[in-house]
């Protein structure tokens, strides 16, 4: 080393640089005069801390990282608010915007990154902010001093960030995000649900899937948001925080090799070997990082090799801590679902927790983790040192506190509980009082312990607790209950799921998965349909159908083939067709090529071998006729077969046609647990086959007797008997109340049938036909959800609706290189 | 083409796909289903069940798989092999997303 020091001069003071400073520094303090040009008017701040200054926790004093005194201890000269315009590398020096010309020996280019702002129009208004830097803080707070409203516009980490800081100053906050689900790059869907929850609690309002296409502004000053849907918001000030992009004009500007950001080697230096580059200018290895750990290791790898060392730095797997009072989220690795992956889900409803580990060959590639984020660091450690975790699988997801010394069994950790420890949060019962009396009265099963204790028969999610402490108090005679799960993403029926939906109000499927502490973080393809018909059966008003959820006859509106293709059923009400409908169907047959038309055993007539694309044309020629669909691929009203009763046949006794159109007409559209099929004989002779329908009527001379729970399938079942009413209208509320009954109560794909059996067709009787606040009220609630339900989802689809669904992605003739 | 570089075939845009559901391309007498997870991933098999030819393109996604319609086999979306006692195997194309843009080989069906 030459006797005179070398000249460092570094571009930027963030905190990477800052960083590399306090390494290079430890190392040889004298190596380096040190010169620092930095753009903004101020010394080295923390600005992870932006949020807390901008909620108002914090003051910029607080978050000061190296104040004046450290810059002349360590006789570094720091040139505040003077950005440097060029770089001159043949002549090794670099200009600053007020003339300063300096040369160097080595440089770090540390120019960090700058915020992406949309193009849309209307970003050059007044009120319209980026999330950077302390002077966006400054101007923000400004704002709200006025008050109003905000829209931020993205719902990653900073944005969500400003949103919780400007409603802690007292704005009304409105989050867009293009993508379904916040943060969707750290977090999955079921973590960002409850994240959304937990914002929407602290009065943010968020719209997911909100494309925004300009900003409305008057006199020069923004007025509100305008979304591609037509929606406005109104508002006074707008922070795009839609992402951040690398800074490197200087870089380009002087010849240095860039990409998306300033390219380098695992030494940290660029195309130049002079210059390092540093931060989140920074393109390593085809990836830029905008988080502060793998930043802090550029750092010291660069401080390494400006000291004579060969550090490398060879990339980094980044963990994100969202920095929300309040909110605990950690997040890190690779947790998309694949089938050579497995999960470790663990959910505890009453403490709104959510973890989710993704291990592959028995290594941890992926941690989600909401509400106790205590062990984030503990799996961010084993994912990046690759540890092995068979071992300790059992007890991994409780966290560092289960591993070692003999916990390896679930069991050991309810033994090791306290005996005043709760077990029952909703009903107060503790360890000792179901051990208790468990011993005491001889309890051997879950039911038992329910009845005596009270103990998981609220909520029920402590049921597993209740049974482990069934297997520690009985040992080996302990049988686990028979209970069949709905699938193996839950220990929980079909009918705790569909009480608990009703008694803890939960109106999405993520809702539903968290608060009854599903064992996957998304479910599967048994229990996702379930969970959606459960939920729009309960909340028909409220709920938004997750298409995705459904099966593709339900999704596509028609029934699927073996072949591919599709077959068709439009609505005959009650079984009756006219010439002007005919002739609509033999049109679209030949127009389309339709090579199948079948009567079906409803009374209606089916047209198979229908191409997926064609069929909303097929609809929009079918709805000029009057047609609807008919719903012969739902778990819904399927037909209403009717005989000719008092019209023409000289045995009818009441006019079995029209009340069969007039059931049809009424409950075309709902939503059942299994599909529903009715009948109408206008005699006892039965010509309709009422007598093996889900619903059936037979008329007679008195009025109408009403048959339920039949069947004609897998299995065969004559109908029971609900009773006698007099009139139609009668007749009618007593056939939707039933089948709202059903709707209510059913499990998914379990016929009338089965679902009276269960219940008991008394049970059916007493509320049905003996309770008629009863039968109005189930009557009264299918009317509700009629309302929402019945639309026509050809015609809708005609109309454009889920166009992706029909046609192809792309159709490639030939193969052509772009 | 050499055997080192790929071509790709702009296909359309993520979003024409709805999370964890699926597209199909067309060419010529084949179809490819293109799925997307809920995270964003993307993948591409050819439209058949190994178990009897059903259009994979319109089962139900999850779990990085999907349920084919007809007859509930589980295919793996990442290897096209059919899960739990099932066997048998869909062949896979590779298919990125890129910049909002899907793109699938090309090689693979010339």
């Amino acid at each position: 080393m030459s006797d005179q020091q070398k000249q460092l001069v570094v571009i930027g003071n963030g905190m990477a640089p800052g960083r590399m400073l306090e390494e290079l520094f430890e190392r040889e303090p004298a190596s380096y005069s040190v010169t620092i040009f930095n753009a903004e008017p101020r010394v080295n701040y923390n600005r992870l801390m932006l949020s807390p200054v901008l909620s108002g926790e914090k003051t910029y004093a607080d978050i000061i990282t190296h104040d004046d005194d450290w810059y002349a201890a360590n006789g570094v000269t720091l040139h505040k608010g003077d950005a440097i315009e060029a770089i001159d590398r043949d002549r090794r020096c670099v200009v600053s915007r007020s003339g300063i010309e300096l040369n160097y020996d080595k440089l770090v280019v540390a120019t960090g990154s700058s915020p992406i702002v949309i193009p849309i129009p209307g970003v050059d208004l007044n009120g319209v902010y980026t999330y950077r830097d302390l002077d966006d803080v400054q101007r923000m707070v400004d704002v709200c001093a006025g008050g109003g409203s905000a829209v931020v516009i993205g719902g990653g980490l900073l944005g969500l960030e400003a949103a919780a800081g400007l409603r802690e100053r007292g704005m009304t906050v409105t989050v867009l995000h293009l993508m379904p689900t916040l943060m969707e790059r750290q977090l999955d869907p079921a973590a960002a649900d409850i994240l959304k929850r937990a914002f929407e609690d602290r009065g943010v309002n968020i719209i997911t899937e909100a494309n925004s296409r300009e900003i409305t502004g008057s006199q020069g000053q923004v007025a509100g948001v305008l979304l591609d849907n037509g929606t406005e918001i109104p508002c006074e000030m707008v922070v795009m925080a839609v992402g951040i992009r690398p800074s490197k004009r200087l870089a380009d500007d002087c010849g240095i090799a860039t990409e998306r950001g300033i390219v380098v080697g695992d030494n940290m230096t660029t195309s130049d070997p002079d210059i390092y580059a540093l931060g989140e200018c920074v393109e390593h290895r085809g990836a830029c990082y905008g988080l502060v750990a793998p930043l802090y290791e550029m750092a010291k790898v660069i401080a390494e090799n400006l000291t004579g060392a060969c550090a490398s730095f060879t990339g980094a797997v980044n963990a994100t801590k969202l920095k929300v009072t309040g909110i605990d989220l950690y997040s890190a690795g690779d947790f998309a679902d694949g089938e050579d992956r497995e999960e470790i889900v663990l959910r505890d409803a009453t403490a709104g927790v959510y973890k989710r580990l993704v291990i592959k060959n028995d290594v941890i590639i992926g941690v989600v983790l909401y509400g106790d984020t205590t062990d984030g660091p503990w799996f961010f450690d084993l994912l990046k040192k690759g540890t092995d975790v068979s071992e300790m699988r059992e007890t991994l997801i409780f966290g560092q506190a289960y591993q070692g010394d003999g916990a390896a069994d679930p069991l050991s950790a309810v033994a090791a509980l306290p005996d005043d420890a709760e077990i029952c949060g909703c009903n107060g019962i503790c360890k000792s009082k179901i051990t208790g009396k468990i011993t005491e009265l001889g309890l051997s099963s879950v039911d038992d312990v329910r009845a005596h204790t009270k103990a998981s028969a609220s909520c029920g999610t402590c049921t597993g607790l209740v049974e482990q402490l069934l297997a520690l108090t009985l040992g080996d005679s302990f049988e686990p209950s028979a209970a069949t799960p709905m699938c193996s993403c839950t220990s929980l029926e079909h009918g705790d799921v569909r009480r608990l939906i009703k008694a803890k109000e939960l109106k999405s499927i993520p809702e539903v998965m968290q608060a009854l502490e599903w064992k996957t973080s998304a479910g599967c393809a048994k229990c996702r349909p379930a969970l959606n018909y459960y939920l729009i059966a309960d909340w028909p008003d409220e709920y938004a159908d997750d298409y995705q959820s459904r099966f593709i006859n339900e999704r596509a509106h028609a029934n699927i083939q073996k072949d591919g293709t599709y077959s068709i059923v439009p609505r005959m009400w009650g079984g009756q067709t006219s010439a002007k409908e005919l002739r609509a169907i033999a049109d679209a047959v030949e127009k389309y090529d339709i090579p199948t038309v079948k009567v079906t055993g409803g009374q209606r007539i089916d047209m198979l071998g229908i191409k997926k694309e064609d069929l909303p044309s097929v609809w929009a020629d079918l709805g000029e006729a009057g047609f609807v669909s008919g719903h012969a691929y739902a778990k819904g009203l399927r037909t209403v077969k009717t005989c000719v009763g008092t019209d023409w046949c000289r045995f009818g006794t009441q006019d079995s046609t029209g009340l069969g159109v007039r059931i049809e007409k009424f409950m075309w559209g709902s939503w059942t647990p299994a599909k529903v099929k009715m009948a109408v004989s206008g005699c006892p002779r039965n010509c309709a086959e009422a007598t093996c329908k889900d619903v059936g009527v037979i008329c007679v001379d008195s009025g109408f007797e009403i048959h339920f729970a039949g069947a004609a399938g897998l299995d065969i079942k004559g109908t029971e008997v609900l009773g006698l009413v007099e009139t139609e209208e009668q007749a009618i509320e007593h056939i939707v109340a039933i089948v709202q009954m059903y709707r209510e109560q059913g499990y998914y794909l379990e016929r009338i049938y089965k679902w009276a059996r269960r219940i008991g067709y008394d049970e059916v009787r007493q509320q049905v036909l003996h309770d008629a606040e009863k039968r109005k009220a189930y009557y009264d609630r299918f009317v509700l959800s009629q309302r929402y339900a019945q639309v026509d989802p050809w015609q809708e689809r005609v109309r454009g609706k889920h166009e992706y669904e029909f046609a192809p992605l792309a159709k490639l003739d030939q193969v052509v290189a772009i | 083409m050499n055997g080192e570089s790929i071509v790709w075939i702009d296909i359309g845009a993520l979003s024409d796909i709805p999370p964890s559901g699926a597209r199909c391309v067309e060419i010529d007498d084949r179809t490819i289903a293109v799925f997307r997870d809920r995270d964003d991933r993307v993948y591409a098999l050819e439209d058949k069940c190994p178990h009897s030819q059903g259009p994979l393109s319109q089962g139900i996604v999850h779990d990085g798989c999907v349920t084919c319609p007809l007859h509930n086999w589980v295919i793996s979306l990442a290897s096209g092999k059919a899960q739990g006692a099932d066997s048998g195997s869909t062949q896979t194309f590779r298919v990125e997303a890129k910049d909002g843009r899907l793109l699938l080989e090309a090689g693979a069906f010339s």
